[in-house]
């Protein structure tokens, strides 16, 4: 089955990439973007067909596999 | 007994001859370790993880080095209390493998910097600063686009109260806290700064400082 896992910055100061692209988006005309923020999304195929199952697989990836940095990340995991 | 020196290899890794040359002029032992393969941590009296742009920077700098199998070992020679020095990328990879603390950042400036800086060395109880004197700047070059050391301020105390702060920039080149150049862990045996010492070994390189390390 697919996952996605959404892995966004923890705090707006260390969005370095956010920022140059906010700066961007004003010298293109768009004032209208108060702030913004990047982060990545994975898409995964499981083997694994019970969703239960697949979430703790996705979590264990992301806690012990090294998949986000829980001091500078957050993630978000969404079945589909 | 000439020293026994393991130097990392992992995919992307391209600063390992430098750090080869500079260990055989010093008439120690120099072996490469393949991300791949465990070692035995009694082979070895200090390993070294040169930099580079491990498995292409992807994830986040040194995320996917620091889950190979070769750093299962070298996390082994780490609670050993043996000596590892990590350079840039090999900074990087020891942060993200929690051998030590905090994780670079993409600099403030956006900018890849590639310059000559000056540092201070704030502690020097390590086996990297024998000869080196508290308080004592040199000159060692940068070339990094992710140098900027963050912590969580409880860890930073925490790294600032232990004596973990190891060298500092005189002219913040990233935005690093507290101008962080270079950290050790608890046990200070773990070492890890984003300049380049074996870039700064002859006169031609532009600072022979570099010496002071080895």
């Amino acid at each position: 089955m697919k996952i996605g896992i959404k892995i966004m910055p923890r705090e707006v100061n260390l969005d370095s990439q956010g920022r140059a692209v906010e700066q961007s988006m004003h010298m293109n005309g768009f004032s209208e973007v108060k702030d913004c923020r990047i982060g990545k999304y994975v898409e995964m195929n499981l083997s694994i067909e019970d969703r239960e199952k697949a979430k703790l697989q996705v979590e264990k990836m992301l806690k012990e596999g090294g998949l986000y940095n829980p001091l500078i990340e957050k993630f978000e995991i969404q079945l589909m | 007994m000439a020293l026994k020196v393991g130097i990392t290899r992992f995919l992307g890794t391209n600063c390992d001859e430098d750090i080869r040359k500079w260990i055989l002029a010093k008439k120690f032992q120099a072996h490469y370790l393949w991300y791949e393969d465990r070692f035995d941590i009694n082979d070895y009296d200090m390993v070294i993880i040169p930099g580079g742009f491990s498995h292409g920077d992807y994830l986040r700098c040194g995320a996917l080095a620091a889950h190979t199998p070769l750093m299962k070992s070298v996390r082994e020679f780490a609670a050993k209390g043996k000596p590892i020095l990590g350079i840039c990328n090999g900074f990087q990879i020891l942060c993200e493998a929690g051998l030590l603390p905090g994780a670079l950042l993409r600099n403030d400036s956006l900018k890849f910097k590639d310059q000559l800086v000056h540092l201070t060395f704030k502690n020097t109880e390590n086996p990297f600063s024998k000869n080196v004197k508290p308080n004592q700047k040199i000159l060692l070059p940068i070339a990094h686009g992710e140098g900027h050391f963050y912590a969580e301020s409880d860890q930073l105390k925490k790294i600032q109260d232990q004596g973990q702060i190891w060298l500092t920039y005189d002219q913040n080149p990233n935005g690093s806290v507290f101008d962080i150049a270079g950290i050790v862990n608890d046990k200070k045996n773990v070492c890890g700064l984003m300049p380049h010492p074996e870039r700064a070994l002859y006169n031609w390189m532009g600072s022979t400082d570099g010496e002071f390390l080895l």
